[in-house]
């Protein structure tokens, strides 16, 4: 192997990098809390909406799932505008991570929901809570904790699935090295280099999430 | 310009074939370096542990789009000579090794320790502890989230059309760049890989709750 190492215009192009880790953290982080409220509505639905609105909120949650990412943001970017909705890169990779994560956050909330003991909701009728105060503080809160781990673990899953969003140009950290790659042809360098700053993204969100449940969620269960 | 028709229909369906082998490599070289990692992980020696953790946050820590540039843009660094088929194969396999052996383990471990200490008790060695009291177990609760994992390989290889290697996605970016249709193309692409994993998740929920009824009695 004689391959010489240049990693200099790779780090030259830091304020480049550092500008595409955010907007991929934001990305995320607004698809993440988008998405939740899309997921929340749907769960609602599943369990407690009329027919036609189950079946139309399964259909979508099924074919969300069996289908790829990528197909998913073709589909966004190239095929709506084609029937007059137009929107930037930037937007149409927002729109297929919602509705991505939707699909998926919908059956963890769901599992959340059906978590929580039919006696507790009984209970909460029985002191004449309203049916969405008792979805909010009787299901909704005891579901959360139940459901943490999963949710977090879905929003890393979505950060790096986000990576493919940079195929449409949506200026987020890897379209940053796909366009220095085509600068300074140092590929493998910047490639690895990214892929450090994804893992690093990783595993400070993976402690930060834990942190914040010690915090926040780490009370004892009352059965 | 083409106007979509039974012949570009025919060319994704056609690119169909190469999408289940690609899912196909990946399975199988993922299951078995799957079950090495998972085997690692739950070893008792500390630098197995150590070498397959390291090896799961890695895989499993960062895109798998850049796996797949790395290995594509990384061999010829080493000097070796790669195709879109060997990079995207050996991407697929890497991480589809991370993801089964983090499963795996999970199942290894949901084994009672009972079982473990009886084995030992028998005197049993590693080997046969392994091979004949706690995989045999482990390998039914696997059965399921191993059927529903198949259906992210699946997705996974739609990747492999960034680094131009035709299989369903990429054919269906040729098709479009061909007829401008993309709402028919893409709405296509989609349904063949829908028609793919559908059946592949309805099975596994099945499996699953079939288990669930199976340790609830």
């Amino acid at each position: 192997m004689n391959y010489q190492f240049q990693f200099d215009a790779v780090f030259a192009a830091w304020p480049l990098l550092l500008k595409g880790t955010w907007i991929t953290v934001q990305l995320s982080l607004s698809a993440t809390l988008l998405g939740l409220v899309v997921a929340i509505f749907c769960a609602w639905g599943k369990t407690s909406g009329p027919g036609w609105l189950r079946f139309i909120i399964n259909a979508y949650i099924e074919v969300i799932r069996n289908t790829p990412f990528l197909v998913q943001l073709f589909f966004f970017f190239f095929a709506l505008p084609a029937i007059g909705l137009r929107w930037s890169p930037q937007t149409a990779a927002l729109v297929a991570m919602v509705v991505n994560l939707g699909a998926y956050a919908t059956e963890i909330i769901r599992a959340g929901i059906e978590s929580i003991p039919k006696g507790q909701i009984e209970a909460g009728r029985a002191i004449n809570l309203k049916p969405w105060e008792i979805f909010r503080f009787v299901i909704i809160k005891p579901a959360l904790k139940a459901i943490y781990p999963a949710l977090t673990s879905q929003f890393i899953l979505l950060m790096l699935s986000s990576a493919v969003v940079s195929v449409i140009s949506a200026d987020d950290l890897t379209s940053v090295a796909a366009n220095l790659q085509s600068q300074t042809f140092r590929s493998f360098e910047i490639y690895i280099v990214v892929a450090a700053i994804y893992l690093a993204l990783a595993l400070a969100f993976s402690a930060l999430f834990k942190l914040i449940y010690k915090r926040t969620l780490n009370y004892p269960d009352r059965r | 310009m083409r106007t979509f028709g039974f012949p570009e229909f025919l060319f994704i369906l056609e690119a169909a074939k190469w999408t289940l082998a690609l899912s196909a490599i990946a399975f199988v070289g993922g299951a078995i370096l799957g079950l090495a990692i998972a085997l690692m992980r739950t070893s008792e020696s500390g630098w197995a542990r150590g070498i397959s953790t390291v090896f799961i946050q890695i895989f499993q820590g960062t895109p798998l789009l850049l796996q797949l540039f790395l290995v594509f843009f990384g061999a010829p660094v080493l000097g070796l000579d790669i195709n879109p088929w060997v990079a995207a194969g050996v991407a697929l396999v890497l991480n589809s090794g991370a993801f089964l052996g983090e499963i795996w383990r999970g199942c290894i471990e949901a084994i009672p320790r009972g079982q473990w200490e009886a084995a030992e008790a028998l005197n049993l060695r590693w080997r046969d502890r392994m091979r004949d009291v706690v995989l045999p177990q482990a390998f039914k609760i696997a059965l399921a989230p191993t059927v529903g994992y198949l259906v992210q390989i699946i997705k996974g290889t739609s990747l492999a059309a960034i680094i131009g290697f035709v299989e369903v996605t990429r054919a269906g970016q040729i098709v479009n760049n061909a007829t401008f249709q993309p709402l028919i193309v893409f709405s296509v692409v989609a349904a063949i890989y829908f028609v793919i994993c559908w059946p592949l998740s309805l099975l596994a929920g099945r499996m699953e709750r079939k288990r669930a009824r199976a340790l609830a009695r």
